[in-house]
């Protein structure tokens, strides 16, 4: 049972990144445009050099956010275009098998997004990334597994409906603002002249806390919800 | 499956004990707000314009809420009274 | 049931129509002043606004694993009034805050916490009203999600700075300020069993319609 669970989910992602490694539409595209964002909020805040304090980790997290929905809108997109959701869901298979499958497709692609976000937040924002890599990166993939969760969810949701493209983010932003409160104010406190780690590590606790409750809620969600 | 949607439920509920344990660790709060009283003069908003404008807002959203629901609730069921004869 | 309605709604209407001048008796409260007497409507609306998230949230739950199709039109009845009461709550407060701590808003958890259900309402209504045919599903999925996100907003503001009195301050107030008080929230209550059981008889009637409608171009 639990064998198949797996099984199933490590198809499905495998499926979708054969899809993106032959066209790399949905990462080019996410992570051209993940890096213009930071790229208009340093033209817009960073003056000679220097960036107020605290605004890095905003920043790093509105361009995950962003290029997430955009990633999350296009992956179901391109299941629509072709109707394959549709045989996906016609598969004798447990249909949250298949949402663990999407997600873990979306958060392989968003990582590599994050790889370039967040050297490039160090450089143009002199935060210092490096100093405790082990607790960013935590912080990142705690948080950006929040935040595809009921991304991944709310966008499966919203395959059938009209105008999902703008009902999307009106979804996904205010539900997903506890974990982004989380991530930004966890990744300030790594980026202060004085570092308070025990405040990251509070949030990095948090950040568990609500990935499970959200896995587990879109996991019991998604049966009755994708039943037409 | 109902021992799983139990165990959802504790874990939904959980986070209600959360803010009593957060609050031991947090630290002491900041007062960044100025009473009342060290506002400068011209800032100061007589206190009768907002007990009243509160009041007033309140009853004007309430009285349209109802109005609207009245005028939408009508207009279905003139909709249903028609249907209905048309089907007999 | 229905009969009841009216009857409710006239009576609370009176009764807020009264409401100033028993307001008006209660003391004065020694720090805040004449302000303080927004409270009347501030705490009332505000229990309420959490009650229709409750409602809706467990309502969608109902229509979601439990199949129960007239568990929708309860759902989106308390959205409906969970807006409504949200806004009175959300424009009340910062008319009291500005006057009691000198601003209009801070981020507070309870603020915080109250500005983002009132967003998930928006979002949920939003999505009722243009998401086309299959929507609910999808909806009552939503409101599940914004009901177990009230208190994680409430947890992680909370780790910054709490401003707003405790909701244990109420059962302690002097009983000239507790009457008055209680007579406003039995008003507001009434208003918003009448409006719930309302709205809630306006989506019924509406699924009632097209369903005499798809009938029609069946036969």
């Amino acid at each position: 049972m639990i064998g198949s669970f797996f099984r199933v989910a490590w198809h499905v992602m495998r499926k979708d990144l054969t899809v993106e490694v032959r066209s790399k539409e949905v990462l080019l595209t996410t992570l051209f445009f993940a890096v213009s964002v930071v790229l208009v909020f340093s033209f817009a805040i960073v003056r000679e050099g220097r960036a107020p304090d605290d605004v890095a980790a905003g920043i790093l997290w509105v361009a995950v956010s962003f290029s997430g929905t955009l990633a999350m809108a296009r992956t179901f997109e391109r299941e629509r275009y072709n109707d394959t959701l549709r045989a996906l869901l016609l598969a004798p298979s447990d249909r949250p098998a298949i949402y663990a499958g999407k997600l873990l497709g979306l958060l392989v692609l968003l990582a590599l997004v994050e790889i370039v976000l967040v050297p490039l937040i160090g450089l143009l924002f002199n935060a210092p990334v490096l100093a405790y890599p082990g607790r960013l990166a935590a912080l990142l993939a705690l948080g950006t597994l929040g935040f595809a969760a009921v991304g991944t969810l709310f966008a499966a949701m919203l395959v059938r409906v009209r105008s999902r493209d703008t009902l999307l983010p009106v979804l996904l932003y205010p539900i997903t603002i506890p974990v982004m409160i989380a991530g930004v104010r966890g990744t300030a406190a790594l980026f202060q002249a004085t570092p308070d780690l025990p405040m990251a590590q509070f949030w990095i606790g948090l950040l568990v806390f609500w990935d499970v409750i959200f896995i587990t809620l879109a996991l019991w969600t998604f049966e009755p919800v994708m039943t037409e | 499956m109902r021992f799983s949607r139990l165990l959802l439920l504790l874990l939904v509920l959980a986070p209600a004990g959360w803010p009593a344990a957060v609050h031991a660790r947090q630290p002491p709060p900041q007062s960044e707000f100025l009473p009342v009283s060290d506002i400068p003069e011209g800032e100061q908003i007589p206190a009768f314009t907002m007990v009243g404008g509160a009041y007033g807002f309140v009853w004007v959203v309430l009285l349209g809420y109802v109005w609207s629901i009245a005028r939408r609730l009508q207009k279905v069921e003139a909709e249903l009274t028609a249907l209905e004869r048309r089907g007999q | 049931m229905t009969r009841l309605n009216p009857v409710l709604i006239g009576l609370s209407a009176v009764m807020l129509g009264v409401a100033p001048w028993i307001i008006n008796a209660a003391p004065y409260e020694s720090t805040m002043g004449l302000v303080q007497k927004i409270f009347y409507f501030h705490f009332p609306a505000a229990i309420l606004f959490l009650i229709a998230a409750l409602i809706c949230g467990v309502a969608s739950a109902m229509f979601l694993f439990g199949k129960k199709a007239s568990a929708d039109g309860w759902a989106i009845a308390a959205a409906e009034l969970g807006l409504v009461f949200g806004t009175l709550t959300l424009v009340t407060g910062p008319l009291w805050a500005r006057k009691a701590w000198g601003v209009w808003w801070v981020w507070d958890p309870r603020l915080t916490s109250s500005l983002l259900l009132w967003m998930i309402f928006s979002a949920y209504l939003l999505l009722r009203r243009y998401g086309g045919p299959g929507s609910d599903k999808l909806a009552a999925g939503m409101a599940l999600f914004g009901m177990a996100n009230v208190p994680f907003i409430y947890v992680s503001v909370n780790v910054w700075r709490t401003l707003h009195p405790q909701t244990s301050v109420v059962p302690t107030l002097p009983t000239d300020m507790g009457i008055p008080l209680w007579f406003c929230f039995a008003a507001f209550t009434m208003l918003f069993v009448a409006l719930l059981n309302l709205r809630a008889r306006l989506e019924h009637q509406r699924s009632r319609v097209e369903a005499l409608y798809l009938a029609e171009d069946e036969a």
